[in-house]
């Protein structure tokens, strides 16, 4: 098994809460075993800030404004297999909900009529990434090649995924448990 | 005509099932405890056939179950992978024609919905989600309306008529825009008789009517589909009274 | 009799008094009719022809039939006359004065880019005219001081046959009937092999006995003059000219299954025809040929009434017509039990198309011998044609039943074709490789409409045309036309737009699939039709417009950046976002 090269995995959170990053490391000690397997490229586990090619992409999230339509993409570009992690990668989510109103609505009732604003006006500055009129599961945006459900999906089940990629299996999604919360 | 109802048997996939005249399919399956997936059927209440998830080919067409009367000889394939796929694929659209959003929704763990995508192995909605915009009716002091989550089965239409007596529900518009409303002038639901007990305000497959108050009672572990599978045939009065779940 | 006190015609009252219908009137109309509220809600939120917001004052459709639409003629009408009266498409402007909406077909093929003004039929659009339109609005002329010949709907009958070449005087067919009494009557008709004209095809005569076997309260005879397929238009012309032997057919079959009322479901885009077929109503009852004891006959009591539907394809299907007819929502019926048995107010029910009941009568005059020989075996008798699209003379043809494609295209003049969509959009979309097929319900099957496009024509924008008036037609009933034929049209769209992966094209063939084998009636098993001819007939159509990649974003990413440049002012480069593919 050690002669075999190890797997590149990168992970992100788009549009998400770091929910299914948590439920990941839910796996406790079995990580260890993983990483005999898998090495970590760019994901909020490490500290490496630049993408490179990996076999492996992790998405949490659902796509809700322009910078993560670019993370996306350098995932979907760097990433052999990418897969849609949780509820709100694979359908927006809790965040999507924000989708019954307009984006005008939604800034407006945050920034203007919020109580006890100060200088109450919509956040323009440059640095900030333009918001989608709407969160966007991630498979509207680029193509993915495998789903996660869950909110989070369980440890086990990023577990048994992983081990079946490792193994070079064609991974049994849902078939031991399927949830979608 | 004046013969007596004689028993006879239709084929459902490898199994030989008898069925009483009058009987439609889904009935004549159900008693024999075969499980033919459906949303939009409740024994008891008349069928209407519009989910068309209960869908079998009946000597190679393609006919809803339960609205199908059974009639001797019928071959039918119900169980294949062909009409599983099929009913994957409808139970996807129903998931982006509404906001199917389960993190956040009451429902969750007793939803029909639910339960049928995890039976069918739905991995992800597939289709480009609508997010359609439809009025949420929370007028009433008990009982909760969030047409969003509305697969339009019409059950809760059905049941208000036939069961409970009442006539509270219709569905209006047409095509993508059909949407549930209230028979009352004001269209809200406070305004109308329905109560907490009605069949129809514990039918819904979903959680477009929702008993307030009662949300998340069972825990996570203890919820309807935690213990039980939607192929389980009978679950109809446990999903009744699960709605309103105060105690377990 | 019940006429003015149908649901659909109180309604329109409505409408035309108010240009909406509002929640106080619908609760009004429910306590008149005793009627829960809801379903008088329901029925306004059906049928296209209600608003639930007020209309304009001039209050305009036009068709977005690929025939009689604001495209027809190459420019855009409907764009041109909401620019120059600063209207949006879809709207009220704001003084109250117009709105301008687009309608599914109004059946005025024959005369090029039409309108409905106020109900009425405006025919032979082009530019010149919408200037003249807009002037007239704006000066805010009645409707009755503009040209009246803008208003003269003509009927080019070019070929006549079997139907069309005789002229049966009124009460003809009756007193045939009376000879040859009842059961030979039925017998004469289920000789002549005659099938339902709608495209169904169904035997007459099957139907008619079924019917009169059914045991019931009553027995009803239903014409369904809702003939709503885009590029049909034969029914308005045999309603204007042969409604007399129409009105005979209904008698006739009557009299066969021992009905006592009868009922016209005419298509709301035909309600000018109103005032000419209740003229002709009252003409037959002062003959004697309906009312009591027809003919002197004690016993034969038959009268007719007419329901004028409100914008609604799907009414076109038998059980959502008797829906309709019964005051609802026009939402088909699960079958079993069919309409023979259990139809209007569950009590046996006949429905015929209006060119199956003067065939019939024909029949009953002319013996079934003289009707067996037109035709095929399978497909006796003639078939009336709904000519229309690219050739120079768009009509009425009736042909015998078994002529080839090829030969109607010759006689209408049509060349340079590229296609024929034979049947409405809910046919067959025929390439050249086919034109040497027959039109019989063996072979191509039609209830009547025949349209052309020649090569100029962009057949993927036509495809998406017929994929819209599916979905904005789908009654909503059962889940795989409701949300099926709405992603259908999506899907096109995307490929349209120029925004289309190869995958899109694979989804579009499985959705069509799925639509069409697992919808509830016709509508969805036909919606499809359209789009899976032309994957396999036009492929390169799809092909030409699609992107280089295999997979593109579902959705126009730089225009959901739109509002936030907006709201943020920001419009540089990194305000965008291109829809490049993977």
């Amino acid at each position: 098994m050690t002669h075999k090269p190890k797997l590149k995995l990168a992970t992100t959170s788009l549009a998400g809460c770091f929910g299914c990053h948590m439920s990941f490391l839910d796996m406790d000690e079995r990580i260890v075993e993983l990483l005999e397997h898998i090495e970590f490229d760019r994901s909020p586990f490490t500290d490496i800030k630049q993408l490179g090619h990996c076999d492996i992409g992790l998405i949490e999230g659902g796509v809700c404004n322009a910078e993560n339509v670019h993370v996306l993409r350098t995932y979907r570009a760097s990433c052999r297999i990418l897969v849609a992690v949780g509820a709100c990668a694979i359908n927006g989510g809790v965040p999507a909900m924000r989708n019954h109103f307009s984006l005008q609505e939604c800034l407006e009732e945050v920034y203007l009529k919020s109580p006890d604003m100060i200088n109450p006006h919509i956040p323009n500055d440059p640095e900030l990434p333009l918001l989608l009129d709407k969160v966007y599961p991630v498979h509207e945006v680029v193509k993915v090649d495998y789903f996660l459900p869950g909110c989070p999906p369980s440890a086990d089940t990023f577990y048994r995924f992983l081990s079946e990629l490792i193994e070079g299996k064609e991974p049994q999604i849902g078939k031991v448990e399927l949830r979608y919360d | 005509m004046m013969t007596a109802p004689e028993p006879n048997l239709i084929r459902i996939d490898d199994r030989e099932i008898p069925f009483v005249h009058g009987e439609t399919i889904m009935d004549a399956a159900l008693a024999a405890d075969v499980y033919i997936p459906h949303l939009c059927h409740f024994p008891g209440i008349t069928p209407q056939g519009n989910c068309k998830l209960c869908t079998v080919e009946v000597d190679g067409k393609p006919l809803t179950a339960c609205t199908s009367p059974a009639a001797a000889g019928q071959q039918i394939r119900n169980n294949i992978p062909e009409l599983n796929e099929a009913r994957k694929v409808l139970t996807q659209m129903l998931f982006i024609e509404g906001n199917h959003i389960c993190p956040s929704c009451e429902k969750t763990g007793n939803c029909a919905l639910q339960a049928m995508a995890y039976h069918l192995g739905m991995l992800h909605q597939h289709f480009p989600q609508q997010f359609p915009e439809r009025e949420v009716d929370a007028s009433h002091p008990t009982i909760m309306l969030d047409r969003i989550r509305c697969i339009l089965c019409s059950l809760c239409v059905r049941a208000s008529q036939e069961v409970d007596g009442k006539n509270v529900f219709a569905i209006a518009g047409r095509g993508i825009h059909a949407s549930l409303i209230v028979n009352t002038a004001s269209g809200k639901l406070v305004d109308s008789d329905l109560e907490p007990s009605d069949l129809a305000a514990r039918i819904c497959p979903v959680g477009a009517i929702l008993i307030k108050e009662h949300g998340y009672d069972a825990p996570i572990g203890k919820r309807i589909f935690d213990q039980h599978k939607i192929s389980e045939i009978g679950l109809e009065k446990i999903y009744i009274a699960g709605a309103k779940s105060d105690d377990s | 009799m019940t006429e003015h006190l149908h649901l659909l015609h109180i309604l329109h009252e409505l409408q035309q008094k108010h240009r909406y219908i509002s929640e106080e009137s619908i609760c009004e109309v429910a306590a008149q009719l005793s009627l829960p509220v809801s379903q008088v809600r329901a029925v306004v939120a059906f049928y296209a022809f209600f608003y639930s917001t007020p209309c304009g004052h001039y209050h305009i459709l036009f068709s977005n039939c690929t025939s009689c639409g604001y495209r027809a003629g190459g420019t855009d009408l409907i764009r041109m006359l909401s620019q120059k009266l600063s209207v949006n498409i879809g709207q009220t402007r704001k003084d109250g004065q117009l709105s301008i909406h687009e309608t599914s077909c109004i059946g005025m093929c024959d005369h090029g880019a039409s309108l409905l003004i106020n109900g009425v039929p405006l025919i032979h659009l082009d530019s010149e005219k919408i200037e003249q339109i807009t002037d007239l609005i704006e000066a805010d002329k009645p409707l009755n001081e503009w040209p009246l010949d803008w208003f003269h709907i003509k009927d080019h009958i070019y070929k006549r046959g079997l139907l069309l070449e005789g002229d049966l005087p009124a009460g003809d067919g009756l007193r045939a009937m009376l000879a040859r009494g009842r059961e030979e009557t039925l017998t004469e008709i289920t000789q002549s092999k005659l099938r339902g004209r709608g495209g169904a095809g169904f035997s007459t005569g099957l139907k008619w006995h079924l019917c009169q076997q059914a045991t019931g309260e009553a027995h009803y005879v239903v014409c369904n003059a809702d003939e709503g397929e885009p590029g049909t238009f034969k029914d308005r012309m045999l309603l204007q000219q042969h409604a007399d032997a129409l009105l005979e057919g209904m008698t006739i079959c009557a009299y066969v299954i021992g009905a006592y009322q009868g009922f016209i479901y005419l298509r709301g885009e035909y309600r000018y025809l109103l005032p000419h077929l209740q003229a002709t109503l009252l003409h037959r009852r002062k003959l004697g040929l309906l009312g009591t004891a027809i003919l002197g006959q004690t016993g034969f009591d038959f009268d007719i009434d007419i329901v004028v539907g409100a914008g609604a394809y799907i009414c076109g299907e038998e059980s959502a017509l008797i829906e309709s007819l019964e005051g609802k929502p026009g939402i088909p019926r699960s079958r079993p039990p069919f309409p023979v048995a259990h139809g209007y107010l569950g009590q046996p029910t006949v429905v015929n198309n209006v060119e199956t009941f003067i065939a019939a009568t024909h029949i009953v005059c002319n013996g079934s011998e003289w009707f067996t020989a037109a035709g095929t075996t399978e497909s006796t008798g003639s078939k009336l044609l709904s000519i229309s699209g690219d050739c120079a003379a768009p009509g009425i043809y009736e042909y015998s039943f078994g002529v080839t494609i090829q030969q109607v295209l010759e006689e209408c003049g049509a060349d340079n074709v590229q296609a024929v969509q034979v049947g409405g959009p809910a046919g067959t979309l025929l390439d050249q490789t086919a034109f040497h097929r027959q039109i019989a319900f063996e072979d191509v099957g039609t209830g009547g409409s025949f349209m052309i496009f020649n090569r100029e024509r962009d057949i993927l924008a036509i495809i998406h045309q017929f994929a819209a008036f599916f979905a904005h037609e789908s009654c909503g009933f059962c889940t795989p036309c409701r949300v099926g034929t709405t992603l259908l049209k999506q899907g096109l769209n995307k490929i349209i737009i120029g925004q289309g992966a190869r995958n899109d094209m694979a989804e579009l063939q499985r959705v069509s699939e799925l639509v069409r084998r697992y919808s509830h009636c016709g509508l969805g098993h036909t919606a499809a039709n359209p789009i899976l001819d032309g994957l396999q007939h036009f492929p390169q159509a799809f092909e030409q417009q699609l992107t280089q990649y295999d997979f593109t974003a579902r959705f126009e990413l730089d225009a959901a950046l739109q509002e936030a440049r907006q709201l943020t002012q920001h419009d540089d480069k990194g305000a965008h976002l291109k829809q490049e593919g993977d």
